[in-house]
């Protein structure tokens, strides 16, 4: 099997097995809509303020979700031991990392499309109006965040104190995507809208590195 | 052993010159004063700090290309002699930083990733301490090694670009800028003293960590038996 077949049937059984239980994209949604919530008890923001910081509290809700659903990504394959089997029926192991990360890409992307409209209610923020940016932006954001931490997830899942762990490696890694990330969505969501195409370029450049990082380095983080 | 306190002695002789020079050779600088002689020591460590983690960087590519443990060793030495001076770096800054700028701490791109790239090697070592097993541990760290250290440009770039007191670079930096001729012999005499005082550090720390090896494979020969 290709590269290219053997991703699209992962993805497909990534896709099936939380398609079924919904169980990351429910806990994801509510771990966000809670968070976005406390911050605005937390900073009470203006209308002005909001403009101004909800983006970034936006991406940081976001960052935190993901440390938190990228857990049982590769944790699943362990506790039910399919990780082997998996590897056994793939050429290139890049192929399990490819799906998992895509897979992830896209639940991120459906919970943040699914928080929008709440986020914009909630702070006073219209979103509408640079929505196909504003797309890109989640897009080249998940897909960061996805890339280091499918990476990372299976680094933590060999580890003790694993739930702990990913966040803390993850979080100061993605560092890059908050500030330019926030930064292009401020900037996006701003009275006068100005579309940062060096940040979004930065963006790609992130998910281009990490990629082929992880394409390099992917078979021996499934070692075992 | 004789080489390692012969090196060790001199390495911290050359310290106490570099403290010397810094204080005794090196003029007063004319707007901000005595507090300007902690430069020299800082940035210097800082470089110092750089190398290691560089050298960390290294050793985990030879690491998961060759998998000898002698590797692993210098990775995990170069992690920690970097963060001690990574550490040392980021407490002489906000000292001088408070008497010239008014403040502590401020979120520059210098400042911030080298903020980060303490936070990741932390990390690293946290990573470390969670793994038992001895082989994967050594892969699993140097991978993230890696990961680490090419993070630490674009998270450089994207605070530069995106965030913007850190002065402008002085060395090897624009035209304008530049030492005194006395400042720059006595700041590159600090950078060399401060690899120097590195290197010894890492060839204590190896050695170290050789022995621990060794004591692990003692021990589980003895259990077995």
């Amino acid at each position: 099997m290709g590269l290219l077949s053997s991703t699209g049937t992962l993805l497909g059984k990534e896709l099936l097995t939380e398609f079924r239980s919904r169980e990351l994209l429910t806990t994801t949604v509510v771990f966000i809509l809670v968070v976005l919530i406390l911050f605005s008890f937390a900073i009470n923001p203006t209308s002005e303020e909001s403009r101004e910081f909800g983006p970034g509290l936006l991406w940081l809700a976001i960052l935190f979700a993901a440390s938190l659903m990228l857990q049982p990504c590769f944790l699943r394959e362990q506790a039910n031991d399919t990780l082997s089997s998996l590897r056994l029926a793939v050429s290139d192991p890049f192929a399990i990392f490819l799906a998992k990360l895509l897979a992830n890409t896209l639940f991120l992307l459906l919970t943040e499309i699914l928080m929008l409209p709440l986020f914009a209610a909630f702070y006073n923020v219209p979103v509408l109006p640079q929505f196909r940016y504003l797309l890109l932006v989640l897009f080249l954001g998940s897909l960061g965040v996805s890339i280091a931490g499918t990476a990372l997830s299976a680094i933590s899942a060999q580890a003790r104190m694993r739930e702990l762990l990913l966040p803390l490696l993850l979080l100061p890694l993605l560092t890059p995507v908050l500030v330019v990330s926030a930064t292009v969505s401020v900037s996006l969501l701003d009275r006068e809208p100005v579309v940062q195409w060096k940040g979004i370029g930065f963006l790609a450049i992130f998910d281009f590195i990490f990629l082929t990082a992880l394409w390099l380095f992917g078979e021996y983080l499934l070692e075992e | 052993m004789g080489k390692r306190i012969v090196f060790g002695v001199a390495a911290v002789l050359l310290v106490v010159a570099a403290a010397y020079a810094n204080f005794f050779v090196a003029p007063t600088e004319r707007t901000m004063g005595l507090i300007q002689r902690i430069f020299y020591f800082h940035a210097a460590t800082a470089w110092a700090g750089e190398t290691t983690f560089f050298v960390c960087f290294v050793a985990n590519l030879l690491y998961i290309w060759k998998r000898n443990p002698k590797y692993d060793w210098l990775g995990v030495t170069c992690a920690e002699v970097g963060l001690v001076c990574i550490t040392v770096v980021l407490i002489t800054g906000p000292i001088w930083a408070h008497p010239v700028w008014g403040i502590w701490w401020t979120w520059d791109a210098r400042l911030t990733s080298t903020f980060v790239l303490w936070l990741l090697y932390i990390s690293y070592l946290l990573l470390r301490s969670l793994i038992e097993e001895p082989d994967r541990r050594a892969l699993l760290s140097a991978l993230f090694g890696v990961f680490a250290f090419l993070d630490v440009p674009l998270v450089f770039f994207s605070i530069r670009w995106w965030r913007t007191q850190h002065p402008a670079p002085v060395i090897m930096g624009g035209s304008g800028s530049g030492l005194d001729p006395t400042m720059n012999k006595v700041f590159f005499f600090n950078v060399l003293v401060m690899h120097i005082f590195a290197a010894f550090l890492i060839v204590e720390r190896y050695v170290v960590e050789k022995m621990k090896n060794d004591v692990e494979l003692l021990q589980r020969e003895a259990e077995a038996q």
